[in-house]
């Protein structure tokens, strides 16, 4: 490879973001091409198909499968209440008549006279997606959803928990390496976007689900805190159907790590204004990251501005993102073609990069980089 | 299928292409007949091109082929396609790939009783190289409504359906075919097509079975994986999820129809192509082998052991929550700190560990710049291993309560009785593969990591497969024997030497074995080594032999029986002979913390694990 391709997570102030927001099944489109759609207005609605109880006939009404058809009270397809009577039958030397009720509301969906099975369908399920971001929407999927363009501010995170949220942003520390603890929050940040600095304790977290804070974006937060907060050691790196009450974004990492100064930037310009937040983080093949999305008030403004480069060359702004200097920022100032030995004894390719803080300089794989758009 | 090419005859192959489509890069290989026989000429790899943007897996194979012409120097291509046959020394002769993009062959099966018909379905899928999501039955303890609930969002590739011995009661597999209706689910790879299921269960419910799952899904009805309670026939399910993943999963997998048009050989799933090579080498030696591949997500695990009677019997598992990079923080919710801890030569702050391991998962492709970093890693990967093996070693057993048959590759006769059939005293041969073994930067430290992790008994070789060529040499098997195990004998293997552990316990410094070892162009080597210790004797190159002979005190065995010397003609390899006198069943380590991490101190510079000094 002629150079390292290190991608970094996105933080910009001016982009163009698209959001699919689709039915997990065909269901109805409630706007059109063209509409001004703000978080909270429902796009799209369907049904899901109620759960499915299973009712043994046979067994319960001591009749041969084959026979159950004759016991029963209501047809297939027919609806029934809870309660009601499904089928009967005389049991043993016809003494004692014997019926079944229906466990639920619903309807009888099949019976067989193979298992003597009768399937009960219960109503069906509603339900509803949101536009999940103020913007426009720019297609329209019939009967499954819609996309919905915003153009404003994005910054993905590398890590969050909780589902999709939104409200105003709130700047709760004075700094990009304060902490965030309880006596921070006010009642005034319910409903809220509320911005930490470095990190975020526990009783922070739980303080913010009290007084209702939509959702809190801080650089890191301890692995221990994350297991206390979920009550369970979170295995696979995929989130963000946990029902907590509080979606959390994380910027850097776990650990305490200042929040980079773009990151602490662009939100802290942005204090009061409309933020849709998600938490959903996948790190596999399709890597989805958790992003905090303001889009501007005015949603004809401008164009994005450019990516960020591809390649990693001397110059090139860096963060390293592993132990030893984890965290740390600075320049490329080399990129050796040849292989390196590390401390480890492995020989990899690294580069040296001058840190921002204090001139050091140091070697460092570039597997251990991202790159930060300049 | 129908319209393939044949594959040329093995006499007029000359040059091979090989890829594996893996998860994130694929990976080509070079292969071309020298004099001394077959041998790797080059490799190259690039980012899997499944997902979007690309969604094409093709771009993925060509840009690594195009690294391997860079290297190799020739040329492979002619525009977008693979030339073949070879001509004027441009092509090649032969052209075969494996692949797991996409997350591999994702299966859910079932059977009737859990720890039969249930286990022997889950057998069969993974045998055929898929990974199993769930396993439903009659008797696993959910509701009706919770199956189906279930069955609808896992959404997997394929369903196997088994259950009931021939002749057995129709009524009850009939119940399991119309929790699949009720269901409904949908195929993972899109709503486009039909979800593609596998029935070998009772042949008197094949019937009932076509009419109720034939109008929704690719259904094959095959032979009963299970046929009597006393015989596993586990074959024809096995083709059967083969062929069904080539016509359907495959096929709907971007770009796919159009790789599958570049071979004569079926794509193969890769942990299947990875089994077929251990079962030969297994064969091939007269060895129980056993094979670990521990990657970023999963850890597959493949062994070969003697059954009852002697012959050999294949298993795989494959643990997919287990891994070093996006699973590693799952080998720490399974495993629990103190497990992972107690591998770690130097007293760690645990919150600061769980940080640690936490942003490896979030940022998986960084890699440990510190000692103290590669150390950690090294403790993650050997709980990884303990964890894989121990699921490995509980569906590797017999048939549950009886005497009898199982066919898993071909017809194979086994002991039975539920027991597991991994028997470490046996196991002649450990393979390790995947990034934290194959690249570990001393060899031996790949060689302790397997023996932390799997404890082996008595006398038991070591290897690594040093840059993971095993996929694509086990489709190449099947077409071209001699190829696939030349160049897994000369390229891809690297013998490591052998450990040498007596079963048995005793006190710290108490005698407990002498060991000799003399090879061709080397001073024969005596060594004592007391109880609790561990040492390292020298081997020849993996090109030479080696005899050890070992003799244990009273209250030890090397496999001979207590006391018993034992001897035996060894390949060489590079790391030498490590002697483990640190105890067997139990195996322990100390309690106290300053103890232990003297102890792993001691055994590290034994060994010659860490540069001197650290």
């Amino acid at each position: 490879m002629a150079h390292a391709y290190t991608p970094g997570l996105r933080v910009t102030a001016r982009t163009v973001v698209r959001r699919l927001r689709r039915l997990p099944l065909k269901g109805h489109v409630l706007v059109g091409l063209g509409d001004a759609v703000g978080p909270h207005d429902v796009v799209a609605r369907t049904e899901l198909p109620g759960n499915v109880q299973t009712v043994n006939l046979a067994s319960r009404l001591g009749v041969d499968p084959a026979r159950v058809v004759e016991a029963l009270r209501k047809g297939v397809g027919a609806d029934v209440r809870s309660g009601e009577v499904l089928a009967e039958a005389n049991g043993l030397f016809g003494l004692a008549r014997r019926s079944v009720a229906a466990p639920a509301d619903g309807f009888i969906e099949s019976v067989s006279t193979v298992t003597g099975q009768l399937i009960l369908r219960e109503p069906p399920i509603p339900v509803e997606v949101s536009a999940y971001v103020r913007g426009v929407v720019v297609e329209v999927v019939p009967d499954e959803g819609v996309v919905v363009e915003a153009r404003g501010a994005l910054l993905q995170g590398i890590f969050g928990v909780g589902g999709e949220t939104w409200g105003a942003v709130a700047v709760a520390v004075d700094s990009p390496e304060a902490q965030l603890t309880p006596v921070r929050l006010r009642p005034e940040h319910r409903g809220h976007v509320v911005v930490g600095g470095a990190h975020v304790t526990l009783d922070a977290l739980r303080r913010a689900r009290e007084l209702g804070v939509a959702a809190v974006v801080a650089g890191g937060l301890d692995d221990l805190d994350l297991k206390s907060l979920l009550g369970r050691d979170l295995g696979v790196a995929i989130t963000g159907s946990e029902d907590l009450g509080l979606t959390v974004v994380l910027t850097e990492g776990f650990g305490r790590i200042r929040m980079s100064d773009r990151a602490w930037d662009l939100l802290t310009a942005r204090r009061g204004r409309l933020a849709s937040v998600s938490g959903a983080t996948q790190i596999r093949a399709g890597v989805l990251r958790p992003e905090v999305l303001i889009p501007e008030s005015d949603t004809t403004t401008a164009a994005g501005e450019a990516e960020a480069g591809t390649g990693l060359a001397v110059g090139s702004l860096v963060r390293v993102i592993r132990a030893p200097h984890f965290g740390r920022v600075g320049q490329v100032t080399e990129l050796p073609p040849e292989l390196r030995r590390l401390e480890t004894e492995a020989l990899v390719r690294v580069l040296v990069v001058t840190f921002a803080d204090d001139g050091a300089r140091a070697q460092v794989p570039r597997a251990n980089v991202e790159l930060i758009a300049s | 299928m129908s319209g393939r090419a044949l594959p040329p005859r093995p006499e007029d192959v000359h040059s091979i292409l090989a890829t594996d489509c893996g998860s994130t890069t694929t990976k080509a290989v070079l292969i071309e007949r020298r004099d001394e026989g077959f041998r790797l000429i080059a490799r190259g790899e690039a980012p899997t091109t499944v997902e979007a943007p690309f969604e094409d897996v093709t771009r993925g194979v060509l840009n690594a082929v195009r690294e391997v012409e860079e290297l190799a120097g020739r040329r492979l291509l002619e525009g977008d396609l693979i030339l073949t046959p070879m001509q004027f020394g441009a092509g090649v002769d032969l052209y075969v790939t494996t692949s797991s993009a996409g997350g591999g062959l994702q299966m859910m099966v079932s059977g009737l009783v859990l720890q039969m018909t249930g286990e022997s379905a889950q057998r069969a899928a993974l045998g055929a190289g898929a990974i199993v999501m769930d396993v439903i039955a009659l008797n696993d303890g959910r509701r009706p409504h919770e199956k189906i609930r279930l069955l609808r969002e896992l959404r997997p590739d394929m369903i196997l359906l088994s259950g009931g011995t021939d002749g057995g009661d129709v009524r009850r597999v009939t119940e399991m075919a119309e929790v699949l209706v009720a269901a409904d689910p949908v195929a993972r790879l899109g709503a486009g097509y039909e979800l593609p299921v596998v029935y070998a269960g009772n042949q008197d419910a094949a019937g009932v079975v076509r009419e109720l799952l034939e109008p929704r899904t690719a259904l094959k009805v095959v032979e009963n994986l299970r046929p009597t309670l006393e015989r596993e026939n586990l074959r024809p399910a096995r083709d059967a999820i083969h062929e069904l993943f080539m016509e359907h999963v495959m096929a709907h997998a971007p770009g796919y129809r159009r790789l599958m048009t570049w071979t004569p050989v079926p794509v193969m799933p890769t942990p299947a192509a990875v089994g077929l090579i251990i079962e030969r080498v297994a064969r091939r030696d007269r060895l129980s082998v056993l094979g670990v591949d521990i990657g970023g997500a999963t850890t597959d695990v493949f062994s070969v052991f003697r059954g009852a009677t002697g012959e050999p019997v294949f298993h795989r598992t494959v643990s997919a929550n287990l891994g070093m990079s996006y699973s590693v923080a799952n080998v720490m919710a399974e495993a629990g700190l103190p497990d992972i801890l107690r591998w770690v030569p130097f007293a760690v702050d645990e919150g600061a560990l769980r940080n640690r391991i936490r942003n490896k998962m979030i940022r998986p492709t960084t890699i440990p710049q510190t000692l103290e970093d590669l150390l950690i890693e090294q403790a993650i990967a050997r709980e990884a291993l303990r964890l894989a093996f121990g699921q490995h070693r509980a569906l590797a057993v017999g048939l549950k309560g009886i005497q009898q048959e199982r066919t898993i590759s071909e017809a194979l006769t086994q002991s039975a009785g539920g027991a597991s059939l991994v028997d470490l005293l046996d196991l002649g041969l450990i393979i390790g593969s995947g990034g934290v073994l194959s690249h570990a930067p001393r060899r031996v430290q790949a060689a302790l990591m397997m023996i932390d992790a799997f404890l082996p008994e008595g006398l038991t070789l070591l290897a690594v497969d040093s840059i993971f060529m095993s996929p694509q040499l086990g489709v190449l098997s099947t077409v071209h024997e001699q190829a696939a195990t030349e160049v897994f004998e000369r390229d891809c293997l690297v013998r490591l030497g052998a450990v040498l552990a007596p079963i048995g316990t005793g006190r710290a410094g108490q005698a407990c074995l002498t060991v000799e070892v003399s090879g061709p162009d080397m001073a024969p080597v005596s060594r004592r080594v007391p109880f609790g210790e561990m040492a390292l004797l020298p081997l020849p190159p993996a090109s030479a032999a080696a005899r050890i002979s070992a003799v244990p005190e009273r209250g030890f065995d090397l496999g001979a029986g207590r006391g018993r010397p034992v001897s035996a003609q060894v390949p060489g390899g590079c790391v030498g002979l490590i002697v483990d006198a640190r105890g067997r069943r139990p195996f322990e380590l100390p309690a106290d913390t300053a103890t232990r991490i003297a102890r792993l101190r001691a055994w590290h510079a034994a060994l010659g694990l860490q540069p001197e000094g650290r």
